[in-house]
């Protein structure tokens, strides 16, 4: 069984519309299940089929039918139908039957209302500056599509639809950019919807097992993005401090249960860097900084070993200020608990370590001997450092640092406390960042998670905890020049840290430029920005009254003008080059009452006109009139030269 | 011209020109609300903005607030394709009562733009749509039921369009000077006609022959070529139309008195407007005679709409 479809849906509009919705949904195919990708994409084509063919459409009871399957398909497929990606499935298994129902305009206006929703639900995904224009592109198709659907003639061109569609979201843009900048900002959620998992999200976790590191190294993901408001410190200098790892059970060292810090025993030197980072989302807790950051923050909580923690784990991009001192000796005072845990290490592995670090202990007389004499092992002793290490079994430690040599910044430094605490000397692991790419266009650093580090902190009584980076020991080029400079030739390395070409490093750099002001600028233009911005703009103390005001004056004027611009081309009277000498010849006439008549035609007039004439003007105004009478009603193109004779000659006529 | 009670009434209803001239929908005769579509376009929106608050989504906002724009672009453009539309009255033919009346109504554009999807429609008659592209000109007709013979007014109508998205729709209500005239309906069916009758004796022109001329006068159209003088026109002079008189065989007079008593006035116009059709289709010279009115016998199209006319106005009371 199948029902007709209404006249006024041509099927060029109503294939217009499935392409233009196709092209929205085209983005979710890879998100949502297969089977519901292959069903929309073969409902979408036997719907521009049917329209081509002007064939009737399925009956609404095997829609309905279909509707009450796909829920039951999607309701198994996620256990569940209001999360965020049943829903998205959902909405497009929707839009997709609601095609096979399009038989009224009032069912086009509803998938084109529908379409709109589901530009949004791409927002859901990705935010990125080529999404955004892409999914601009389909709006602008789809108005144009509810423009073609408003014309009443037959319209088979669609350049007007688009041309007008384009022009009126053009002419949108101004108000847009209003409304974004005043319309009074709310902090979500509004209600509970439980967050979607980010367990695609890459970065540093609160443990450390051989290759986590150099997994994450191999990401061109970026993790943070500085802005510096003095020159920026040297490489060497930038040791971006995230989770300090204690605990070490053979394989994996971990951290966690870290105590707020409470002690002032800190002693600076010299004035702190001051920065702004910008940190992507990396579902954790960690906001990073400079070693050692200087300041506390507002919604975060500075540990014992200094870790600075967000209160609840960073989901969305996030722009804190903070400051560093380079020159800093603190820890003096380390609770005797806290030494302890920095000296603990599981019975029963990795003996032939546990030897040479009894050695050391017996060979040396103060911790920082131990130290140094240990550097000297990593340097002397032919140890390579690489981004593929060889697999490592049970006695992980032994094996790195007597057979295999080759490894990974966390090799390294899981190998130095490792002696370090079997020689008694209290040392942990703290893992971040490393050095940093400065971006010259925008003139700020992009730190990659490629620049994963992992270096060692001993505690050497009065000084304090210190640092000892064991991978600068081996590849000096890590941390002078970066991780792209340390590998060797041949290794793994992500697109993003590569040097090869110039010109391709500055497209790179242009490209993170833009995306980092998107970021900065549209994305990141929170209820805070709004607040920050109204103070630039002279509030001393914005809230939202202010901003309502402000919104309703700036709307007011920016449509004001945008009325003026319509009206304008209302009043423009494009004048008619052989009408508006006509209308002077009748209105000279009509002034010596001989004015055409209503109803009265320019060759009736004028033979009427002409009698009542002297010979001489009766024979001009004749051949004006003939003149008039091919110009305006002639099949030949209108010549200028003519235009102008009729102008002159109505000039000329004295009466 | 009704008189306004008040400025209140006047401004909320305006009644707008009846003259001869064009009506101009001046900007403050241009209405605009949203449709139901516009309606579900802001809720819509309203959802947009719940979704972007909830989920922080900045292109959200983004999304949100250019469909937000765009809302406020429709409405003015929406508005400015009826602003400063003029109306004139076009051409309006007679029709016979039961049929449509369709009035013509030029559409004239003195704008930059094309203005497209302008609809007209009154309170009996289904919208009609037409395109008038820039400094142009377009035609657009109402089609009124009619019922009753006599003068029927245009009256008020309205002038609408929801181009360009549907959201808002914009509308003026105007009067033209534009009226059809309504033939009574003829009589189904066909009643003989009356007998030749020897009136035509009496008019003293009896056997001069069927074809005697009677004069000349000026051309109408739908004259008859063959009764067109060539020879007067070939002197230089204009079209002119011989008459001819005394047709006296078959001449018909077609009288309101000899119709049988039991019928109605109605009744009585419907037998003879079906009588001068059929005298016309027959092209038998007929006359008509009504109680204050008497057309003499003739043929052709003016004398048939002379005899018409007669009939859509005849007035019982003695108008005319």
């Amino acid at each position: 069984m199948s029902i007709p479809v209404a006249e006024n849906l041509s099927t060029g509009r109503v294939v217009a519309l499935i392409g233009s919705l196709a092209l929205v949904v085209a983005p979710h195919a890879v998100r949502i299940p297969l089977w519901i990708a292959l069903i929309a994409t073969a409902v979408l084509i036997l719907r521009a089929v049917l329209a081509w063919q002007g064939r009737g459409l399925p009956s609404p009871r095997l829609l309905v039918m279909l509707a009450i399957g796909s829920i039951v398909g999607i309701w198994l497929s996620f256990g569940m139908l209001f999360n965020r990606d049943a829903a998205v499935a959902l909405l497009v298994l929707m839009l997709c039957l609601k095609m096979m129902e399009l038989r009224s305009l009032r069912d086009a206006v509803v998938l084109i209302l529908l379409g709109y929703f589901l530009v949004i639900t791409n927002f859901l995904y990705s935010q990125t500056l080529p999404m955004a224009l892409y999914l601009l592109g389909c709006v602008w198709l789809i108005t144009a599509c509810l423009v073609a659907f408003q014309y009443r003639s037959v319209a088979p061109d669609p350049r007007p639809m688009l041309r007008l569609s384009g022009l009126m979201l053009a002419q949108a843009i101004p108000l847009m950019l209003v409304f974004f900048l005043l319309f009074p900002r709310v902090q979500g959620p509004l209600w509970g919807l439980p967050q979607a998992s980010a367990s695609a999200l890459s970065g540093l976790s609160d443990s450390m097992s051989p290759g986590s590191l150099s997994n994450l190294s191999l990401s061109d993901a970026v993790a943070f993005r500085v802005e510096f408001d003095s020159p920026p410190p040297k490489p060497n200098k930038l040791y971006w401090r995230g989770p300090v790892l204690w605990d070490f059970d053979g394989r994996t060292w971990r951290g966690g249960d870290a105590a707020p810090r409470v002690g002032r025993d800190i002693e600076t030197a010299g004035t702190p860097i001051r920065y702004t980072i910008t940190l992507e989302p990396h579902n954790m807790r960690w906001l990073f900084a400079i070693d050692l950051p200087a300041q506390r923050l507002e919604g975060a909580l500075q540990t014992q070993d200094f870790q600075l923690l967000s209160i609840r784990p960073v989901r969305a991009r996030q722009r804190y200020a903070m400051s560093s001192y380079l020159d800093y000796r603190y820890g003096a005072n380390e609770p005797r608990r806290n030494l302890a845990r920095a000296l603990q290490l599981p019975e029963g592995f990795n003996p032939r370590a546990r030897k040479l670090a009894a050695d050391l202990y017996a060979r040396s007389s103060t911790p920082d001997e131990v130290v140094q004499s240990v550097l000297a092992l990593f340097r002397g002793q032919p140890f390579y450092y690489t981004l593929v290490p060889p697999e490592l079994g049970r006695d992980n430690i032994d094996e790195f640092l007597f057979e295999t040599r080759r490894g990974f910044c966390e090799h390294y430094a899981a190998s130095f406390v490792f002696l370090m605490r079997a020689a008694g000397v209290p040392a942990r692991i703290v893992t971040g960042y490393q050095g940093g790419v400065l971006n010259p266009i925008g003139n700020y650093l992009i730190v990659r998670q490629s620049e994963a580090h992992a270096w060692a902190e001993v505690w050497m009584g009065d000084e304090g905890w210190v640092r000892v980076d064991p991978t600068a020991a081996v590849s000096p080029m890590r941390i002078e020049a970066g991780i792209a400079g340390a590998v060797p030739a041949g290794d793994p390395l992500p697109l993003m840290v590569r040097t090869d070409s110039e010109w391709l490093k500055r497209l790179r750099f242009s490209w993170d430029a833009a995306a980092n002001g998107w970021n900065q600028w549209v994305l990141g233009y929170t209820p805070e920005r709004q607040m920050q911005m109204l103070q630039r703009a002279g509030f001393t103390r914005p809230n939202w009254q202010n901003l309502a005001v402000a919104l309703m004056a700036v709307t007011s004027f920016v449509t004001a003008i945008l009325c003026m611009l319509l009206l304008a081309r209302l009043r423009r009277r494009v004048p008619d080059p052989v009408l508006s000498p006509w209308l002077v010849l009748q209105a000279k006439l009509t002034r010596i009452g001989l004015g055409p008549r209503p109803g009265e035609g320019p060759v009736h007039w004028s033979d009427r006109a002409a009698t009542a004439l002297p010979a001489e003007a009766a024979d001009r105004l004749r051949t004006l009139a003939d003149l008039y009478v091919r110009l305006r009603y002639g099949r030949d193109r209108v010549k200028g030269r003519e235009v102008a004779e009729l102008r002159r000659g109505v000039r000329a006529l004295r009466v | 011209m009704p008189p306004s009670t008040s400025p209140v009434a006047d401004w909320i209803l305006p009644h707008q020109g009846t003259g001869h001239g064009p009506v101009v929908l001046t900007q403050r005769r241009v209405y605009i609300l949203p449709t139901g579509l516009g309606l579900l376009f802001a809720v819509t929106i309203g959802l947009l903005l719940i979704g972007s608050i909830n989920y922080n989504l900045s292109l959200g906002y983004v999304l949100t607030f250019l469909l937000a724009g765009l809302g406020v672009v429709a409405m003015l453009h929406t508005w400015r394709n009826l602003a400063r539309l003029s109306l004139r009255p076009g051409r309006v033919s007679p029709v016979y009562a039961g049929e449509h009346a369709v009035f013509a109504i030029t559409l004239e554009n003195h704008a930059g733009f094309d203005r497209i999807a302008i609809g007209v429609s009154a309170e009996a008659a289904t919208a009609a749509y037409t395109d008038v592209a820039a400094q142009a000109a377009a035609s657009i007709s109402i089609a009124l039921p009619t019922a009753r013979r006599g003068w029927l007014p245009l009256g008020r109508f309205r002038v609408f369009t929801t181009f360009p998205l549907g959201l808002f729709r914009a509308w003026s209500n105007v009067e033209l000077d534009e009226r059809c005239l309504v033939y009574p309906q003829p009589e189904p069916g066909e009643p003989p006609l009356p007998a030749a009758t020897a009136i035509a004796g009496e008019s003293g022109l009896h056997g001069r022959g069927a074809e005697d001329f009677a004069g000349l006068r000026e051309y109408h159209p739908g004259d008859s070529p063959r009764h067109v003088a060539w020879k007067a026109y070939a002197r230089g002079d204009q079209l002119l139309t011989k008459q001819f008189g005394g047709r006296a065989s078959s001449e018909v007079w077609l009288d309101w008195a000899l119709l049988p008593g039991h019928f109605g006035v109605e009744q009585r116009l419907a037998r003879l407007t079906r009588w001068v059709l059929m005298a016309e289709a027959d092209a038998t010279a007929y006359g008509l005679k009504l109680p204050h009115r008497e057309v003499p016998p003739g043929l052709g199209t003016t004398h048939r709409e002379t005899c018409l006319q007669a009939l859509a106005l005849y007035d019982p009371k003695g108008g005319r």
